[in-house]
């Protein structure tokens, strides 16, 4: 009954953003390890690295790889959610009703949406008590916010393969480690061209960096270049792989 | 609804399901006759469960046919997840909401005009609006049973499914939800379960399909199954109370009616 999904989505949307809502900690352990990270190398190396960067601030440097590994380790939550709801039986429950079955997925994907964007602004909020400034204009922020969108978009997707596939909570959420790990073999921290070679090719042709210079020149208010289109080159074609995934996972469970 | 109103309400016809190279269900043959209970009988691994799956559209078969409400399960899926509900093995509740807001769902799903009435007037019919603010987490088993049948019930669906819908509950809460499903039946609903406890069948079935190593190898009444043994031969035993006699005696039988009390009290 396709005729039902939007007001089928938009009913499970609300189921799970409740559960979002009534298990608060999720957002904040999403948020803690990547503040941790922002206060560990502003205050600790970010000093000695101030000096090598040319950047008279590094929370500023900083920001945009933080707000990635608080989209990554947003989104092991997302695939955590899926698989609960497997396991739990009310995944068949929900497929044995009337509805329109696509909603039960899209359900997930806009709590994803929604609860990343929540962990995207506490961590925003700490680093500008932390002196994160940022000259950037209106259309400036929406271009990052379009970025992000569609990072987590990407992401999200990627998030529901193991989410529909993993055998235990473990296995939902271990795909999120290499995610997380990807920012430092990037421009996130440090720039690449002090890495020695090999490390230096693959942190610059890696999606995290040119997203990461991307955020960075939108916040600098200076030409974005080519590292712009690279970025969104990078979270569209990684979305439409992680959807394809996804959606073959979908039908292997679902007849 | 539908065009074969004395059609049974399910027709299963020569189904055939294998997972790899091992076959669960070697050809399949039942029929349930609107408004009656039949008991799928057998042991674990004997097919009860890829049975009640495929006919609540969430297994394809490989051969044979299985109409649920005269629609096919293959080619229908539509219509016929309009026509049943599936309560599982295990309790499928919605953990983080209460009691109140998982009905609240299942009626908002089911795209009926007045949630909040039916989830209110099941609340009262199974007990639970005492419980109706608390998550269903802090439920015992009983109660998420009984929340979990009350779910199925949303919207009248013509057929249930109930898939070993006693297994893991004591003996209190098993007597309620055969109360609840005696009650569905009077009404017209046709009650398709499973069980391993030939008590069970015993007590709520009108016919007892028994399925063994993916076959059906006896339908019929208790009767007629009873009539395939032997004539019976009549000893005199001492009735001793069983266990469960006695549990019940001391914890306080809630439906008396519903089963044989012992002279042992």
């Amino acid at each position: 009954m396709p005729g039902h999904f939007l007001g089928d989505t938009v009913t499970l949307t609300m189921r799970s953003l409740r559960h979002v809502r009534r298990s608060p900690d999720t957002i904040i352990t999403t948020a803690v390890m990547p503040i941790a990270f922002l206060l560990l190398f502003v205050y600790v190396f970010g000093g000695a690295i101030e000096e090598d960067t040319g950047t008279d601030s590094y929370v500023t440097y900083l920001l945009p790889g933080i707000l990635l590994m608080t989209v990554a380790s947003g989104v092991a939550y997302t695939a955590f959610r899926l698989f609960l709801d497997l396991k739990g039986g009310i995944f068949e429950r929900f497929q044995s009703m009337p509805i329109a079955r696509p909603s039960v997925l899209w359900a997930h994907v806009l709590t994803s949406m929604v609860a990343n964007a929540v962990a995207v602004a506490v961590v925003v909020t700490v680093a500008l008590v932390m002196g994160f400034r940022s000259g950037a204009g209106v259309l400036a922020w929406l271009a990052v916010a379009g970025i992000l969108t569609l990072f987590t978009l990407a992401l999200t997707w990627l998030a529901v393969v193991p989410g529909l596939t993993a055998k235990s909570p473990d296995g939902a959420i271990g795909f999120s480690y290499p995610l997380l790990f990807l920012p430092f073999l990037s421009s996130a921290f440090v720039p690449t061209d002090t890495m020695p070679g090999p490390v230096r090719a693959f942190a610059e042709h890696q999606p995290v960096t040119s997203i990461v210079d991307a955020i960075r020149a939108l916040f600098a208010q200076q030409p974005v270049g080519n590292d712009l289109w690279t970025a969104l080159a990078w979270c569209v074609g990684l979305l439409v792989v992680a959807y394809l995934l996804a959606t073959a996972c979908y039908r292997r469970i679902v007849v | 609804m539908t065009t074969t109103a004395t059609a049974p309400a399910i027709e299963v016809r020569g189904l055939e399901k294998s997972f790899q190279d091992l076959p669960v269900l070697r050809g399949v043959d039942l029929d349930v006759a609107r408004g009656s209970i039949v008991a799928l009988l057998g042991s674990n691994g004997a097919g009860k469960t890829t049975l009640v799956r495929i006919l609540a559209t969430l297994l394809r078969a490989d051969a044979g046919t299985a109409r649920v409400h005269g629609f096919d399960v293959a080619t229908r899926a539509a219509d016929v997840r309009g026509s049943f509900s599936l309560t599982g093995q295990f309790a499928a509740v919605d953990e983080l909401l209460t009691g109140r807001e998982n009905l609240l769902l299942v009626a908002r799903l089911r795209h009926l005009p007045d949630p909040a009435a039916v989830a209110d007037e099941l609340l009262a019919r199974f007990a639970l609006t005492d419980a109706a603010r608390r998550r269903a987490s802090t439920y015992s088993g009983g109660m998420r049973r009984r929340l979990d049948l009350a779910m199925s019930l949303i919207g009248d669906p013509p057929v249930i499914l109930l898939d070993e819908p006693t297994t893991g509950l004591d003996p209190v809460a098993r007597l309620e939800v055969w109360r609840t499903i005696r009650e569905l039946a009077g009404g017209g609903t046709t009650v398709l379960l499973t069980t391993q406890h030939l008590e069970e069948a015993e007590q709520l079935a009108d016919r007892i399909a028994v399925l063994h190593q993916g076959v059906i190898i006896a339908n019929g009444t208790l009767a007629q199954l009873k009539a395939l043994l032997p004539p019976a031969t009549v000893e005199y035993v001492e009735k001793q109370p069983s266990l469960e006699d006695v549990f019940l005696a001391i914890v306080g039988d809630p439906d008396p009616a519903a089963r044989p009390t012992p002279t042992g009290r």
